[in-house]
């Protein structure tokens, strides 16, 4: 076996060391009955060669998203990750370590945290950000659950242009804590209608940025709102390169921004592991979710890193904790820092700009398709349009030819018929014009 | 000052180290002194191309961002510098035994991450077109298998991303069906020797905790935990192994009991790598178990993420566990997101888990297959026994042999010696290990917990055994400056936790750079 080093000649020198016969002396406190006399029922053990040949076969009844015109994007999307994004985050000092509880021989890990949650604070527009959550979800769970503790009150009222997973996923998180969850229906929500839902036992207003739907909508207006009444607004941005080109959420009033940071250095990996973006102003730091890192000195007076403010965290705390989290995305947020990193400000705003533009350009050519309306009047990289048809069946018809053509909005709004037609389209520098004429004319043919 | 858990976290053990003298750089050879991406970055370098952009017509409504952000770039050559040169300010377990009890650092397989990175595996959308994910539901279907087999459960959650997050799903599906039932009941119980995550879990249910004492011999009061037993405890959280490194001897009992009181047994599956393959959960009446899959199956642990905490589940919870999951069926594998029976208590994250762990455990599991996990157990429960038996008679263990995978130790043995557990691990640290994981468990005091994991060779084992008996005697000869300086060889010194946390500065900004 190649990843157990004891030999059998090892294994009978140790036991005679410890004191007994047999490896199942160890085993005594388990009860009798218990202990297993054979195998479990499982294949043994394979050669790296067999491993490989079983996880080909895995591969080969999958559709990889670079392998075909690929437009959908909903909470994830298909960028290009520099290669050396991957050939540092499968360095073994950074793959192989664990949480930097002993700071003195974990700077590596704990400046790159620092490196991190200043540039997620950079580009969310807000003072402090935390070293990560598990991702974009479950962030915005924890958005609600903070809220909370900061107004003292109970009631959060979400976006119904709010990613339809996300809302799931606060609606969980909530379930035992006797929030009081108001979700609004998708697509036909105003600002106003948002603002005139706040009231005194309200904690918090979660919003989308650009929204779901590729909404691009300015929430100032509901920030005052907000903050006349001391709520708080928070903003969630599941396209975090959007914020290369729009406003950040801080500009316009946010006091809690939860972000997916997939797309900076991260593959799509069929869903996980990505990694959690969550920052928020400095008045509210002690009340944040998660790990946090911090400048400190050592006993020399050298600058160092270290974690900290651990007493919101659930090893101390115990059952009075801010969350039972106690881990965050490590070496995604790494992936997340080096690419950035590699991108800069320039780099950022660029691909933004190259995002952008694409999606610009599909719209157009969609526009002129008969039976295609094209709801978005804003959008970034992303836009929901509207067919003829059925969208899910389009997208299968289309799966024929080879081409995903988006997310048909009725995977994740089962029931309701309203949406039954409407397709969300993601378009990413990945996107070829090559890849965007295709689309266009499987479209036309199908939509006839 | 000292953290609730007798920590010490500020430096002033520490006399200051003369240097013999100082650099112009700031490092002192290998040892490379480097500054943030601040400092040597700026907003105008980029380390990547990109095509120009003709001109178009925006849509953003006018909500274009206008003003600077601040991110400093660098270019290719000076990123590869730039985080090589941190890489190698960190230990890690690549570099050696990393004995960090609870933690289970094995060794990580760089095979998995070729696996994740397979195309047609790595870069799949979790909203594609579920015809055209069919590989992916076959893995996690897989895996799924695989879990249940191990386990000897019924039924498993794919989705928690880690383990904290499995024991919040296992909780929540208990409270599912016992609100089903219209019996939501107020109290979990869970021992004083439980991590942190269960009692923070069981207050995000609504639950109160009430703790159960530890028995003399390290394991759970049967008796104070049956007379806490009633009508409204819901579950107990139990960890098995224990965070002690024992195997609950009792452990039916207590699964007994709590049933003949209507509650659940919680089984925290942290210690899994002891008994994997040598005995099944579902023989022992858990009802769910979180399985951190960055534990026991070896997907790395990245410097503190992401993990994976699947949860094994009882023919009577399966029915409450969050979407999605996973049917095979004649032809295809389906993926239900949506909950057909409206008794599910909804859903734990976007999207369907952590596939990219997924790919990685799968890939140990079967190589491993079952023979070799079996092999993981027991020389993982070996090297700790051997450990044990090795250090007894110097250090002061907490308990009697023989223990599970990780042998506990607390210092008594450094009664009078005027160091501290920490000083003693920031010792271990000049002789080149990662300390154990240290003042956890709080049952005993100043807790040195040594989890040595299978993939030590005995050799590495007698090197590690040989160190720590050599700082031992130094303990007790006297030497203190060895321990209440220590680090000596570290790229810092010992670091200024209390200062840090008293004024937190949390990121970089440019005026302080600038001062």
């Amino acid at each position: 076996m190649r990843y157990l080093p004891l030999s059998s000649d090892d294994r009978a020198k140790m036991l005679k060391k410890i004191g007994v016969q047999d490896i199942n002396e160890l085993f005594d406190d388990v009860p009798r009955h218990a202990l297993l006399k054979g195998f479990l029922d499982l294949p043994l053990h394979m050669t790296e060669m067999e491993v490989e040949q079983n996880f080909s076969a895995f591969a080969a009844k999958n559709i990889a998203a670079g392998s075909v015109p690929f437009f959908v994007g909903a909470g994830a999307y298909h960028h290009h990750v520099p290669s050396t994004v991957d050939y540092q985050i499968q360095r073994g000092e950074f793959l192989t370590a664990y949480t930097p509880y002993q700071p003195e021989i974990s700077q590596g890990t704990l400046q790159t945290l620092y490196e991190f949650q200043t540039q997620v604070a950079q580009i969310t527009g807000m003072d402090v950000a935390n070293a990560s959550m598990y991702d974009g979800s479950t962030a915005c769970g924890e958005a609600a659950l903070m809220a909370r503790r900061v107004t003292k009150k109970k009631k959060v009222i979400l976006s119904g242009n709010l990613h339809p997973q996300y809302i799931e996923v606060v609606k969980s998180a909530t379930k035992y804590t006797d929030d009081n969850i108001i979700v609004n229906d998708p697509m036909v929500e105003t600002t106003e209608d948002l603002i005139n839902q706040i009231d005194d036992d309200t904690s918090c207003v979660i919003v989308q940025y650009p929204d779901f739907f590729g909404n691009i909508q300015d929430y100032s207006a509901l920030a005052e709102a907000l903050h006349n009444r001391k709520k708080l607004l928070v903003v969630v941005t599941t396209e975090i390169v959007a914020l290369g080109a729009i406003k950040s959420p801080g500009e316009i009033g946010a006091d809690i921004v939860v972000g997916e940071g997939q797309s900076i250095g991260n593959g799509l990996c069929y869903g996980g592991p990505y990694a959690g973006l969550f920052a928020t102003r400095q008045k509210y730091v002690r009340q944040l979710p998660g790990r946090l890192c911090g400048e400190t000195t050592d006993a020399e007076g050298k600058r160092g890193y270290v974690l900290t403010l651990s007493t919101r965290e659930q090893h101390i705390r115990r059952e009075k904790a801010t969350s039972n989290i106690c881990t965050n995305a490590g070496l995604c947020t790494l992936a997340f820092t080096i690419h950035m990193t590699l991108l800069g400000e320039k780099g950022y705003r660029q691909l933004a700009k190259i995002n952008h533009a694409g999606a610009v350009k599909l719209r157009d050519k969609l526009a002129t398709i008969n039976g295609i309306t094209v709801l978005n009047s804003t959008f970034f990289n992303e836009f929901t349009v509207r067919l003829n048809k059925d969208a899910a069946e389009v997208v299968e018809a289309l799966v024929e030819h080879d081409v995903i053509a988006g997310l048909p909005i009725s995977r994740l709004y089962p029931k309701n018929k309203e949406l039954k037609n409407d397709l969300l389209i993601a378009v990413t520098e990945t996107t070829s014009e090559d890849d965007m004429d295709i689309l266009v004319e499987e479209l036309k043919e199908v939509l006839k | 000052m000292m953290n609730n858990q007798g920590r010490p976290t500020n430096t002033s053990s520490v006399k200051n180290v003369s240097n013999i003298y100082e650099t112009f750089t700031g490092s002192q050879g290998l040892s490379q002194a480097e500054g943030l991406i601040y400092e040597i970055g700026d907003t105008e370098r980029t380390g990547v191309d990109f095509k120009e952009v003709n001109d178009f017509k925006s849509a953003l409504g006018g909500m274009e961002r206008t003003n600077e952000i601040g991110l400093a770039g660098l270019t290719e050559p000076e990123v590869m510098r730039h985080y090589t040169r941190l890489s190698r300010k960190n230990f890690a377990i690549d570099l050696g035994l990393y004995p960090l009890g609870s933690c289970t650092m094995k060794h990580n397989p760089r095979l998995n991450e070729k696996m994740a990175r397979l195309s047609g595996l790595g870069d799949i959308h979790p909203l594609q077109p579920i015809s055209t994910t069919q590989g992916a539901l076959d893995l996690i279907d897989t895996l799924a298998h695989w879990l249940k087999t191990m386990t000897g459960m019924p039924a498993v959650a794919m989705s928690p991303k880690a383990g904290a997050h499995g024991e919040l799903c296992g909780l929540m599906t208990i409270r599912a069906a016992l609100e089903a039932k219209g019996d939501a009941r107020s109290i979990v119980l869970a021992p004083e020797s439980a991590h942190g995550t269960n009692p923070a879990t069981a207050s995000l249910c609504g639950y109160r905790v009430k703790p159960i004492p530890a028995t003399e011999d390290g394991r759970v009061d049967l008796e104070a935990m049956k007379e806490a037993l009633g009508p409204d405890v819901a579950a107990i959280m139990v960890t098995n192994p224990n965070t002690c490194g024992l195997f609950e001897r009792e452990i039916i009992e207590i699964a007994d009991a709590v049933h003949a009181v209507g509650g659940y047994f919680y089984c925290d599956g942290a210690n899994f790598n002891a008994i994997v393959g040598k005995v099944r959960p579902g023989d022992l009446g858990v009802d769910a178990m979180h399985i951190n899959l960055h534990k026991t199956f070896s997907t790395p642990h990245g410097g503190g993420g992401p993990g994976a905490g699947p949860v094994v589940l009882s023919e009577a919870l399966a029915p409450f566990a969050p979407m999605p999951y996973v049917i095979a069926g004649e032809e295809n594998f389906e993926l239900i997101e949506h909950d057909p029976t409206g008794k599910s208590f909804g859903r734990m994250t976007a999207f369907h888990g952590q596939m990219g762990m997924f790919i990685r455990a799968l890939s140990y599991m079967m190589s491993h297959g079952a023979d070799g996990l079996a092999k993981v157990a027991e020389d993982s429960v070996l090297n700790a026994n051997y450990v044990l038996a090795s250090l007894k008679d110097i250090m002061s263990a907490s308990f009697e042999g023989p223990c599970m995978h990780e042998a506990l130790f607390d210092d008594r043995f450094l009664k009078d010696t005027g160091i501290s557990t920490l000083d003693f691990a920031k010792a271990m640290i000049d002789e080149g290990y990662h300390p154990m994981t240290m003042y956890f468990p709080l049952v005993v005091h100043g807790a040195m917990l040594i989890e040595p994991t299978e993939s030590e060779s005995k050799q590495s084992v007698d090197q590690f055994i040989g160190m720590m008996r050599h700082l031992v005697e130094k303990a007790k000869a006297g030497e203190i400056e060895r321990f209440t300086g220590a680090p000596h060889f570290a790229p810092l010194k010992r670091l200024d936790e209390t200062g840090a946390a008293r004024n937190p500065v949390l990121r970089w900004r440019a005026n302080e750079g600038e001062e």
